[in-house]
């Protein structure tokens, strides 16, 4: 069984604002982790540029052109016979609603410098996909870098079948391009629907005609002294 | 077919035997056909809901099916980017909304790793008790609605009669019929009412009655085993290459099963439950594992009320739930499947971003291979068997 | 009939007509979402059966039904077939918005793919508020039609326009 202490925060991590973390204990892996790590080292190899443990998952990022390999390495080697999903990853910062100056402490406000999640990222976009074993019970998330220009990568629809939804809905969603796939159609959106609606760039335009007010008034816990200011007021 | 003795008239007694070739005797002429479309448009009473499906038809069989999805998108991956972590664990609880409890657990269990903070034991009890009697209520409507689908209108009331009674345990906790909002990230919002555990035993007494009298009317009704047997089979390593989960796998005869496989949540590790599984992987075999399973179901709740630990039900959080910068991924055997949440935080009080991953969506995903050469009434088959639910599919 | 549409039916009549128009309302079945469950619960399940108002959800075609109850989230993509299904409905019809989201959008009042309401494409007679609105909500709502279905043509003209279609204001 995996090891049940909750890890540190995995090593990719970076913040520019915070002093360095004291020098916490390397998380101890699982036999499962290790597993999968050694095969991924084995049959990827130089595929891969950087493979880190998230809590007690495996995420391993990948050279854009070894994406299709990628997969098949997945099926035959690592025994990953089970899709779970293909998404995709914006990190650009979301830009503030509302006009300049204005004060909406509707939404929470996000860091306005582009930072990367574990094993890192070359831009602005990523595809991830998270495959899993039925017998062995290990699983494997899978990064890869998108040129921000032209979002292309191979698709992984003749390996995993099951892919041919999930890459409808990233090209719809983010405006992914995936190569090989029969048919890239709208899946979700009505047809007329213009935009990519997961870009941090496309608004939502509800929120930016009258943007929510937050939360006006608060009851106090009890014991605690009533507060005053919105639950949403980011103290920066 | 056995044969029946009609009476024969006389003068005209005729010898069937002899008579057979003749009655199989083919008109040899090229008939000219043409594929025709036929369109179960978002509004059917047989699809759960608004998905369409546009077949081709040669005849009575399909040639091609096309299910056309997005008429329940409600954008819940970009809505939750603008909303905190307590908003978006009451959103997300109407993805799959029959099993409104279970939806939320995997994105909590995401949001205290992350945090670092544990529910206490007495929250995790509750949490699986409540998360059982959702799956318990999802199963009972689809023990009874299968049955209607199929053509039997009498399991679908009673699917809904039992139900009301997992409602009402599920109301006296948490407000709530479905939907209830009970979680919050640290433990659950309330402890149990007074007498609560003594109606949910004798509430569990009635949902074992409901399950023989399920076995009886609709799994012993050869009518039933005609129409669900030999339909729509799923092949365990196409069905695992698609993504299907949950029970339409396990009727595959796959022993996967998140709540004992997976990492360890909520309760899990201290019950002992057994996985169900079929070897067949067709309609009949996904309906008998379900029936299984809510009975599974009911014997750990009732292991869960025995072994309920004391204690508080809410752990220490800020009152302001900033989660710190991480992302992670959560996946937990709900009743429609596997259901998982990559959360992605920055340190805000809201994520950066959420990948819901939903059964449904996988277990849809299937339909344009599995429809192929069946017939029309068995479309509505294999979509009752298959068991989605829209908005887990479209979220 | 021609003394309905001109506006000339005798008040007894009317009454009459009324009485028996409310207590037979044939709900056309189109649950959408999460509120269809508490639907469906109102209408098949024994406790809240509704049936015995008079409302019987049969029909599957909204050419046979005079009431429909839209019940869940209404996206872009949805909303031409919630119109056009609405038109073949025969006059005269009620609309039932149940659910915040059919009222307003509800949770996903920011989001890019709903609409926000089903007033902005079909009249509404009664909304119901709720997310998820219990039974008992929903059939206050059926009660509160059927009042106001017996009071058409009553000291108003709602009976004539209800018949030729024409929207009708509350005053």
């Amino acid at each position: 069984m995996p090891d049940e202490t909750p890890p540190e925060a995995p090593v990719a991590e970076n913040e520019p604002d915070e002093a360095p973390p004291a020098p916490a204990p390397a998380p101890a892996l699982s036999a499962k982790q290790e597993a999968v790590l050694a095969r991924l080292a084995e049959y990827l190899g130089d595929a891969v540029i950087e493979s880190v443990p998230l809590f007690t998952d495996v995420v391993a990022r990948v050279k854009p052109d070894a994406w299709q390999r990628v997969a098949e390495v997945a099926k035959e080697h690592l025994d990953c016979d089970y899709l779970s999903f293909i998404s995709g990853i914006d990190w650009a910062p979301a830009p503030k609603e509302g006009d300049e100056g204005s004060s909406d402490t509707s939404s929470p406000v996000q860091p306005s410098e582009m930072t990367f999640g574990a094993a890192g990222s070359a831009g602005r976009f990523q595809v991830f996909a998270h495959v899993q074993s039925t017998h062995r019970h290990w699983g494997v998330t899978f990064k890869v870098d998108l040129d921000e220009a032209d979002p292309r990568i191979a698709s992984w629809v003749s390996v995993y079948p099951g892919a041919d939804w999930h890459e409808r809905e990233c090209r719809e969603m983010f405006g992914f391009v995936f190569d090989g796939h029969p048919s890239l159609r709208p899946l979700y959106l009505p047809a007329e629907f213009e935009g990519h609606p997961l870009r941090k760039d496309f608004p939502l335009l509800a929120r930016v005609v009258k943007p929510w007010p937050g939360l006006v008034d608060v009851e106090a816990m009890p014991g605690e002294p009533e507060e005053v200011p919105s639950e949403n007021e980011a103290p920066t | 077919m056995s044969t029946t003795d009609t009476p024969t008239t006389p003068g005209f007694e005729v010898d069937p035997v002899a008579l057979t070739p003749l009655a199989d005797a083919r008109v040899d002429v090229e008939l000219d056909t043409g594929d025709m479309i036929l369109n179960l448009g978002p509004q059917h009473p047989a699809t759960h809901g608004t998905l369409r499906l546009v077949v081709r038809l040669d005849g009575e069989r399909v040639v091609a099916a096309d299910p056309v999805i997005g008429y329940m998108h409600r954008g819940y991956e970009k809505l939750s980017e603008f909303r905190t972590y307590p908003q978006v664990t009451t959103l997300i609880n109407r993805i799959d909304w029959l099993s409104s409890f279970a939806n939320e657990v995997p994105f909590l269990e995401a949001a205290e790793k992350l945090m670092e903070v544990e529910a206490p034991p007495r929250a995790k009890y509750i949490r699986t008790i409540l998360t059982e009697l959702s799956r318990i209520a999802t199963f009972l409507l689809f023990l009874g609605e299968m049955g209607l689908q199929v053509g039997a209108l009498t399991p679908a009331f009673y699917g809904f009669r039992d139900r009301e009674h997992i409602l009402n345990l599920i109301e006296a906790v948490t407000g709530g019929r479905f939907h209830p909002n009970f979680n919050r990230i640290g433990g659950v919002k309330d402890d149990l009412p007074w007498g609560w555990l003594a109606e949910c035993r004798s509430a569990m007494k009635i949902v074992f009655d409901a399950c023989d009298v399920f076995e009886d009317l609709v799994l012993g009704n050869e009518i039933f085993a005609a129409r669900c047997k030999g339909v729509g089979i799923i092949p365990a390593e196409l069905g695992a290459a698609y993504g299907v989960s949950g029970s339409n796998l396990r009727a595959s005869g796959v022993d996967w099963d998140l709540r004992r496989d997976g990492e360890p949540y909520l309760a899990y590790p201290d019950l002992d439950f057994k996985v169900w599984t079929h070897p067949d992987g067709d309609s009949f075999a996904r309906y008998w594992v379900r029936l299984q399973e809510t009975r599974e179901s009911a014997r750990m709740v009732l292991q869960c009320l025995d072994a309920m630990p004391g204690g508080a039900v809410m752990a220490k959080v800020p009152r302001i739930i900033k989660v710190p910068a991480g992302e992670i991924w959560v996946e937990t055997e709900n009743p429609l499947g596997q259901m998982g949440y990559y959360v992605v935080s920055k340190g805000a009080t809201g994520p950066f971003r959420v990948k819901i991953r939903s059964a449904s969506f996988s277990n849809v995903s299937i339909l344009p291979w599995l429809l192929r050469g069946v017939f029309v009434p068995d479309i509505i088959t294999i979509l009752a068997g298959l068991y989605f639910i829209l908005g887990d599919i479209d979220r | 009939m021609g003394l309905i549409e001109s506006g000339r039916m005798p008040k007894p009549l009317t009454h009459l007509l009324n009485y028996s128009r409310k207590y037979s309302l044939w709900m056309f079945q189109w649950g959408l979402a999460c509120c269809a469950i508490e639907m469906g619960a109102a209408l098949a399940s024994p406790r809240y059966d509704m049936m015995r108002l008079g409302v019987i959800p049969f029909p599957a075609s909204p050419r046979q039904s005079d009431l429909v109850v839209v019940s869940g989230t209404v996206t872009d993509k949805m909303a031409p077939a919630i119109r056009r299904l609405y038109e073949q409905m025969p006059d005269p019809k009620y609309v039932i918005s149940m659910g915040s989201c059919a009222n307003c959008g509800g949770p996903y009042w920011d989001s890019y793919s709903v609409t926000k309401g089903i007033d902005q494409i079909i009249p509404v007679d009664i909304y119901v508020p709720g997310c998820p609105p219990r039974p008992e909500a929903l059939m206050e709502a059926i009660v509160m039609l059927q009042e106001r279905i017996q009071n058409e043509g009553i000291g108003n003209d709602q009976l004539a326009k209800r018949w030729r279609g024409e929207p009708i204001t509350v005053a």
